[in-house]
This record gives structure tokens, C-alpha cells and sequence, in this order.
């Protein structure tokens, strides 16, 4: 589906920008401008507000990114259950450094707060998928499932 | 003994969440149907009896906040749940929603007769979208069987931003604009969403309110504290042997938590500290464990209950560290709209990180405390107002601590 018509189906939702624009990103992964640009037109908002809401939320970015979005949770619970560890290894595994995303578009690695599954720390998201108790030996069986 | 309780999370575990059937099996929906049997005053007044107090933080009496929403007049009002859960270390709303999601719908319901909306929102954070399906099938089995009569529920979803769970930020949210904070008065029981009467309520404070009207305000009053009844759930994470949850009374002790329930610090190591309610919760030593977690209770020993995460530390944490990355966190999540918070959760990360990398001096600690003080009574929402907690109770209780630090 165009972004045009993912915003087109959120148009008759009040205040409904930020669901389009998790749609949008549940096809894309990002926030292209000009999908911004057309979620002013149809939402009728100011482009600035619309740009304003796309960068307030740290789920968005109007940056292209890699097409499965890995986020590594640096709350204190995990942090101190060993997540320093598995990011060193995620960033060797992936070849790049948080914030970036691999050459071949297909991972994006980025920190994010608490998850909210601190039941079974460290704990990393893929897609907002999470998952558990992850280890360093545990990260190549996890990225497979996205290769 | 203190043994565990449990009210909101009844059902957790015990039934298919997304069964309905099995949630009516327990006598589900039957509080909706005696609300709505009830005279609008006399119901609030039921819950206002209860005592029960806001689950998200801010402890308000509910039935209070409700009475000031019913005598609002407005064509339109709005009854919304926060599920915005950002707090770190907190998933219990998680677990209530996950596990039985009809509790909340049915409390939802119930206040949507008592102040007299048709419309409602679950206010869901992003990284919980895969709970959208629990709810929305919750939802409609709900309108299905004819509960929801014409009070119309939705879920919204949030993105990212740990300020929306404050309420008039999170109404933003939903008209769909940059989580900012709004300036009160008004509150938003008055002007909240679309400038309409507006309940904003906790996952966990709405899930009381079926039990309640089933076993009856006095019943509930006699539980835990008085001036603050019921139970709590809390999350246990950090050093401590179960790292998992438990919903006790609230005249249980922080040291019955951490111990008893918890069954003690990690490795055999010893207690060094807990911090209780979040990324914002005063770190706690050890010779004040024997505060209840109730509201006023922590409140009495400069901390808060805020959502009842609970952090535990052991003797080899290294507490000023610990304490710069929550600084950090907040000038991240400082929204920006007002400068106290947005200068002032900067300086207080760079001073923390000067004294973290052994430049600071006492000199540093005490413009930490004057520069913390400031925030907490400046600011305009309660992310800058709670942020210097951390930075202030450490350095009030564990001086050593920042004096090992010390160039
Ligand atoms: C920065 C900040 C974050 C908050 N986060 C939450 C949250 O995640 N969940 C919540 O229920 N309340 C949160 N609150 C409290 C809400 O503003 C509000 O008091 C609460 O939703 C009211 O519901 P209650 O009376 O049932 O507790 C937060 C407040 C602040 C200042
Ligand atoms: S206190 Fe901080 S988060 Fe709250 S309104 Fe001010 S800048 Fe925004
Ligand atoms: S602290 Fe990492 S999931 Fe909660």
C-alpha cells in the first residue's frame, strides 16, 4: 500500500496522526517527507505540526532507516541485568553502531527506555517484538529470524 | 506473615483473557450491571467511601475526581485510561491488561455511566501494540453481549515519549499533537479532551472499581492503610532474588517487599538501596525500610509510591553512576516546553557527570541540591518537578557515596 492510501484510511479518525503514522511506518519503517508533508494536507494541520508530531516521538523517524528496527532497552533494570554486554555484541554481529542502520537495509539498531517487560531482563525488541533474557549467544538465532 | 492480595489481578492467570464467558463465570459484568441500578450520586459516593486513590502516581481520590466530571456541563465527555506505562522498571498494568482485559473495560464503563459519557479511550503505549488485538477483541465482545451499551471505547496509541503519560500531555496525545503538557487549571475533569470533561484514570485504578462495587466500599476501606487502602501491585527488578511482581496490601512494609517477598538481595550479596515508583523515586537505604508502601506513608520519608516499581540495589552498585544515567534520561525526556526542566535536567546531567568522572566537589552537590530544589517547585509538570529526586536523596543518603567521587 502508498503511504496515500494508509493516510487516506486514518483520515476520519480524530486526532488521528500518530496511528497513521505507526501504519505508515508498519509498511516502510520510517517517515518519508512527503508522507508528512501529505498527512498536513489530509489531517488539515499546519506541515510544522505535522513535522512537530513526527519528531516529538522517539518511535518515529523521518531519517531512512533499515526495515527491522532492533531496540535494545538501557532502562537501570536491564542495564544492570547485563545490556551493556548484549549491545557490545549486537554491534558486532550487525557491523554497525546504535543509531545506524546495516548496508544491506536490513537492520536498524536503536536504545530505547524500558520496555515494560521487566519480568526477564535484558530485554530487546524486534518490530516491537519482544524478547527475553537475551544473551549475546542468544543474537544470532533472534536477527535470523528477520534475515 | 504478610501474605499477598489480590484484587486487580483476581483473574490473572486464572481465566482466557480473551474469553469472555470465562470473565462473566467469575461474576464479570455484574458491578456494571449494579452501577447502572444505582443512583449517579450514590455510586460516587460508594467510591469516593472506598478512599480509592489513583494508581498512576499522582493518588488523587477517584470518586472525588469523578463527582467533579459528572457536574461539569457538556454535550460531550470523555472517559480515558492511562496505559501509558513509561515509568521504567513498571509493567503491571501490562499484566492486568494482558491477563484481564474486561476488568478494565467494566471499570470503564462504570465511570462513563457515573459521569455521563458515551465515549471513551485506552490511551496504549507504543511499545504495547501488541496488546491492541487483546483489547479491541475484549472490546467487542463486550459491545457484543450488550454491556457496553452506548458508551463507545477506543484505543489510542502513543509513540515513544515518557511525558505522555502525564494526563493533559497524554490528552494531547490523543487530539493527535506533540505530547506537551498543558498549563493547569483548567484540570481536565473541567476542559481535558477536546476542552470536553475528561476522567483520565490508571489501568490499575479502574480495575478496582468492579470489586468494590461487588464487595463494597467499606469493605475495601478496611484493607492496608486507611488513607490509602486497597492494594498495590509492584514490580520487582535490579538485585533482588524474584525479579517478578506480587499485589499486596498496602500496610505492607519496603522491607517485607525486598525481603519477604522478594526473598532478599541477589548472590548473597547485601542491600545497599532501593529505589521505589520509577526513574523519579527517591532512592531508599536501608534504615527506612520499614515504611509502608502506602501514598502519604512514602511521602512522609521523601520519597514516593509513584507506579511501585521497585529497583533494588546491592553493595557493589555504584549509585552516582546509577544516578547520571537517570539524569540523562530526563534531559531525553524533558519535553522542552518550559525552561526550569529544560535547562535544568541538562545542568543536573553535567553536574552529575562531573562528579561521576571523580572533577566534582562538594561545591557541585550543592548546586545539585539548590539547582533540584528550584525544579521542584518550578516546574510545570511533574517530570521536572520529580527528576531531582534521585540526584537529591542520594545525596542526602548516601553522602559516602559522592564523597568517594570527589576530586
Ligand atoms: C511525567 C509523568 C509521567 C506519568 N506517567 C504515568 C503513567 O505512565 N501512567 C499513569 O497512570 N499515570 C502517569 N502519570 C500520572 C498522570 O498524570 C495522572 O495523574 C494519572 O493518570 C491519573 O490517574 P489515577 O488518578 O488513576 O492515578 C504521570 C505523570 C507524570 C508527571
Ligand atoms: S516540566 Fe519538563 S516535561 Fe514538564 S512541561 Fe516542563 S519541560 Fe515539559
Ligand atoms: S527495564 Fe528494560 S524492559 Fe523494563
Amino acid at each position: 500500500m502508498s503511504y496515500k492510501e494508509i493516510i487516506a484510511k486514518y483520515a476520519d479518525k480524530p486526532g488521528g496522526i500518530i496511528e497513521a503514522y505507526h501504519a505508515i511506518q508498519r509498511e516502510m519503517s520510517y517517515l518519508p517527507i512527503e508522507a508528512v508533508g501529505e498527512t498536513a494536507e489530509v489531517f488539515k494541520v499546519p506541515v510544522s505540526q505535522a513535522y512537530g508530531v513526527a519528531t516529538f516521538y522517539s518511535m518515529f523517524s523521518v531519517k531512512a532507516r533499515g526495515k527491522n528496527i532492533i531496540r535494545l532497552c538501557e532502562s537501570a533494570p536491564c542495564h544492570v541485568a547485563g545490556a551493556e554486554e548484549v549491545l557490545a555484541a549486537l554491534e558486532k554481529e550487525l557491523g554497525i553502531k546504535v543509531g545506524e542502520s546495516t548496508a544491506d537495509g536490513k537492520f536498524a539498531l536503536e536504545l530505547s527506555e524500558c520496555v515494560g517487560q521487566c519480568q526477564a531482563t535484558p530485554v530487546l525488541t524486534v518490530n516491537g517484538k519482544p524478547y527475553f533474557e537475551v544473551s549475546p549467544a542468544k543474537l544470532t538465532g533472534i536477527l535470523a529470524e528477520y534475515k | 506473615m504478610a501474605e499477598e492480595m489480590r484484587i486487580v489481578l483476581r483473574n490473572y492467570g486464572k481465566i482466557d483473557p480473551l474469553k469472555i464467558d470465562d470473565y462473566i463465570a467469575q461474576g464479570g459484568y455484574k458491578s456494571l450491571e449494579k452501577a447502572r441500578s444505582m443512583d449517579k450520586k450514590a455510586l460516587m459516593d460508594e467510591v469516593k467511601k472506598s478512599n480509592l486513590r489513583g494508581r498512576g502516581g499522582a493518588g488523587f481520590n477517584c470518586g472525588m475526581k469523578w463527582s467533579f466530571a459528572a457536574s461539569a456541563q457538556a454535550d460531550q465527555k470523555y472517559v480515558v485510561c492511562n496505559a501509558d506505562e513509561g515509568e521504567p522498571g513498571t509493567y503491571k498494568d501490562r499484566l492486568i491488561m494482558e491477563g484481564d482485559p474486561h476488568t478494565l473495560i467494566e471499570g470503564m464503563a462504570v465511570c462513563a455511566y457515573a459521569i455521563g459519557a458515551t465515549k471513551g479511550y485506552i490511551y496504549l503505549r507504543g511499545e504495547y501494540l501488541f496488546l491492541v488485538e487483546t483489547l479491541e477483541t475484549a472490546i467487542a465482545q463486550a459491545k457484543e453481549k450488550g454491556f457496553l451499551k452506548d458508551f463507545d471505547l477506543e484505543v489510542r496509541s502513543g509513540a515513544g515519549a515518557y511525558v505522555c503519560g502525564e494526563e493533559t500531555a497524554l490528552i494531547e496525545s490523543i487530539e493527535g499533537k506533540r505530547g506537551e503538557p498543558r498549563f493547569k487549571p483548567p484540570y481536565p475533569p473541567n476542559e481535558g479532551l477536546w476542552s470536553k470533561p475528561t476522567i483520565v484514570n490508571n489501568v490499575e485504578t479502574y480495575a478496582n472499581i468492579p470489586v468494590i462495587l461487588e464487595k463494597g466500599a467499606d469493605w475495601y476501606a478496611g484493607i492496608g492503610v486507611a488513607s490509602y487502602p486497597g492494594t498495590k501491585v509492584l514490580t520487582l527488578t535490579g538485585d533482588v532474588v524474584n525479579r517478578t511482581f506480587f499485589e499486596v496490601p498496602t500496610d505492607t512494609t519496603i522491607r517485607d517487599v525486598v525481603f519477604t517477598f522478594g526473598g532478599g538481595v541477589r548472590d548473597g550479596k547485601r542491600f545497599k538501596a532501593v529505589q521505589i515508583g520509577g526513574t523519579s523515586g527517591a532512592f531508599i537505604p536501608e534504615s527506612l525500610l520499614d515504611t509502608r508502601v502506602a501514598f502519604d506513608d512514602m511521602n512522609a520519608i521523601g520519597a514516593t509510591l509513584g507506579s511501585g516499581a521497585t529497583f533494588v540495589m546491592d553493595e557493589t552498585r555504584d549509585i552516582v553512576d546509577v544516578v547520571t544515567r537517570i539524569m540523562k534520561f530526563f534531559e531525553h525526556e524533558s519535553c522542552g516546553k518550559c525552561t526550569p526542566c529544560r535547562e535544568g535536567t541538562a545542568r543536573m546531567h553535567e553536574l552529575m557527570e562531573k562528579i561521576n568522572e571523580g572533577q566534582g566537589s562538594d561545591k557541585d552537590t550543592a548546586l545539585l541540591n539548590k539547582l533540584g530544589n528550584v525544579m521542584t517547585y518550578s516546574c510545570l509538570c511533574g517530570l521536572g518537578q520529580a527528576s531531582p529526586a534521585p540526584a537529591l536523596t542520594t545525596i542526602k543518603h548516601f553522602a559516602a557515596d559522592y564523597q568517594a567521587k570527589m576530586k
